[in-house]
């Protein structure tokens, strides 16, 4: 199936544009008319992908973060988060609930968030070359979608 | 993100007003635990009446702060969390470690 409207966009991985970038997607997600519980849970998926980015990916450097997002006409909304960071070694194990390698202020669950707010969660990882991890939800509309 | 600090009979309540994720959170930690060290209350209460949106960072956040309080015995209560939060608060089984409560407030300023 073909997308019936798409964007993207990229930043640097400075702590202040988690907000805008949930924000960003939020709105995009908007026109299908979601619930407020269904876009609530979405963006908080997007803000563990884009945080693990500034905080992991970027540990201890600025990188550019890549968001693209593509929206379908049953309601299905499928964002990809991407990095050029340094990569996960391990990706069963990174996604393991409490797993963490960010030290005590980090609870290790993003990746446990990412599951169970959206439909399917699909990481691809290269040490040394980045992570890239697509979240991908099916929205029950309010009102059926208008492409005009 | 703003928290403001109350202390009343050894009680310290954060309340914390905005979203709450790790660029918010980075502040709001220092803040806290900046007085928390100097007072060392019993019990520090975070209050999320004000949060409007909270990912893992907010769990963090909690942790993080029951171990601090922990080192002198203190407890860690979080009050008046929004239903959109529950969820995520629920899935971090923060109800098994800290109290979850609602709470009218009634607290004098620091
Ligand atoms: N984009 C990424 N690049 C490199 N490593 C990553 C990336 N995303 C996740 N990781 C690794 O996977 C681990 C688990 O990620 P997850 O988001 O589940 O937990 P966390 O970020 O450590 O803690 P929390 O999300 O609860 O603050 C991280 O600690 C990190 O080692
Ligand atoms: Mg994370």
């Amino acid at each position: 199936m073909k997308p019936c409207n798409r964007f993207e966009m990229q930043f640097p991985s400075l702590s202040a544009n988690e907000s805008f970038a949930r924000a960003a997607v939020s709105a995009f997600a908007a026109q299908i008319d979601p619930t407020v519980a269904d876009l609530n849970d979405f963006k908080t998926a997007v803000s563990e992908a884009v945080t693990n980015c500034i905080v992991h990916a970027y540990r201890d450097t600025i990188g550019t973060v890549y968001i693209s997002a593509k929206l379908f006409e049953d309601g299905k909304l499928t964002v990809r988060i991407r990095d050029k960071g340094c990569g996960i070694p391990d990706v069963a194990q990174a996604m393991e609930p409490l797993f963490t390698t960010g030290g005590s202020e980090r609870a290790g669950l993003g990746f446990a968030v990412m599951q169970s707010f959206c439909d399917t969660v699909r990481v691809h990882s290269t040490p040394g070359g980045g992570t890239s991890v697509t979240l991908t939800k099916r929205f029950s509309r309010r009102m059926s979608y208008d492409k005009r | 993100m703003k928290v403001r600090l109350l202390l009343k009979n050894g009680v310290l309540t954060a309340r914390l007003h905005g979203e709450l994720d790790h660029h918010s959170a980075a502040c709001v930690r220092d803040t806290i635990d900046d007085t928390a060290q100097k007072m060392r209350p019993h019990t520090l209460r975070l209050d999320f009446s004000e949060i409007t949106f909270m990912d893992s960072s907010g769990i963090g956040l909690i942790l993080g702060r029951l171990k601090l309080v922990s080192v002198w015995g203190g407890k860690v209560i979080v009050t008046n969390v929004a239903p959109e939060l529950q969820k995520m608060i629920e899935l971090a089984g923060i109800p098994r470690l800290v109290e979850v409560r609602k709470e009218a407030d009634g607290n004098e300023a620091v």
